[in-house]
């Protein structure tokens, strides 16, 4: 957090991106990371969380060449550098499907349901995808 | 007859619904967000491998490389391009969309 | 609309940005400069040559934040801060260089 905002008189709020949605099948997984690239020009405390459907979104090796639609999963990797480093995946979520921690594109901390339950109770603000 | 489900198994209960009412000898074709039923290792996996039993089961391959999944699929599914999906639709008498 | 180069014509969109990527070639970045009143030179290829690559990396146009700092990193902090880039640029790095690079307008930038 930094300093400088505060002395501007700005508050820090606590932004919670809670994505669910398989990343091609629908638009809300494409939505929520232009609004996470959008919202970060405001320098807010921003975490990610991953759970159902969304965690496909961070898997490793999409390639839509076939389907003639935009692979947006590398731009994950960029989200560190708008210091968007926050990002959780649900275990239960990652389990049902087979998946693990090495299969996804970024670095993130897995989580049980109850550390997401802590996660969303310490928010200011939620938004869902 | 053909059974297209384009859903995630995981989101909605398209694939059991299918399950359901498809005769046996029909062909189930996973397009789209259906393809995520062809992970291995799954909580879907037992269901799709019961479903061989009983059904063709094929999968759109350009969807399951989009996704990621293309290496994770389960054996035994058949593997079909653009041009086989439309061979399956032409070939068959019925076609049922599980939107 | 269409931008007419050395006898090719490649599509772009009513603000002037390529609408296909893969249309990009340096005669046409030249056109482009052209037409944001840019002289290209030495410095200014640096910058698009960086913002192709970060584009072919990440997919994304990176806010004017981000590859401030995204240079400073690769090219030294003499480089990596906003005057330097808006002397080249003097409509927005992100907007022009962007635009000159063949990629698509920064997400956020309205």
């Amino acid at each position: 957090m930094s300093e400088e905002m505060m002395e501007e008189g700005g508050t820090i709020k606590k932004f919670l991106y809670v994505n669910r949605k398989a990343p091609y099948g629908t638009v809300y997984a494409l939505e929520s990371l232009e609004v996470v690239l959008i919202g970060a020009a405001f320098e807010q405390d921003v975490s990610l969380v991953f759970m159902d459907d969304g965690v496909f979104q961070i898997t490793k090796g999409q390639d839509t060449a076939g389907v003639e639609m935009k692979n947006f999963s590398p731009t994950y990797r960029a989200l560190e550098m708008y210091d968007v480093e926050k990002l959780f995946v649900e275990k239960e979520s990652l389990d049902a499907r087979g998946l693990t921690e090495d299969d996804l594109l970024v670095p993130v901390e897995v989580m049980t349901s109850e550390q997401i339950r802590d996660l969303m109770e310490d928010q200011d603000v939620i938004l869902s995808f | 007859m053909l059974h297209i489900i384009n859903k995630s198994p995981f989101e909605r209960n398209s694939l059991e619904s299918c399950l359901r009412t498809a005769s046996k000898g029909s062909t189930l074709l996973f397009i789209e967000d259906g393809v995520y039923a062809a992970l291995e290792g799954s909580a879907k996996a037992d269901t799709l491998r019961q479903a061989m039993q009983d059904y063709t089961v094929c999968v759109l391959e350009p969807d399951l490389a989009a996704r990621g999944i293309a290496a994770k699929a389960m054996d035994g599914i058949k593997r079909v391009d653009y041009a086989g999906f439309v061979d399956l639709v032409a070939e068959s008498e019925r076609v049922q969309s599980w939107l | 609309m269409a931008l007419e180069v050395g006898g090719k014509s490649v599509e772009t969109d009513e603000e002037g940005y390529l609408v296909n990527l893969a249309d990009w070639d340096e005669e046409i970045a030249g056109e482009l400069a052209k037409s944001e009143g840019v002289e290209m030179t030495e410095n200014h290829w640096e910058v698009v040559n960086f913002l192709r690559e970060y584009y072919n990396e990440y997919q994304i146009a990176p806010a004017v934040r981000v590859l401030t700092k995204a240079i400073g990193k690769k090219l030294g902090p003499e480089k990596g801060n906003s005057k330097y880039l808006y002397e080249l640029f003097p409509y927005g790095p992100a907007k022009q260089a962007c635009k000159i690079a063949g990629l698509p307008k920064p997400t956020g930038c309205i």
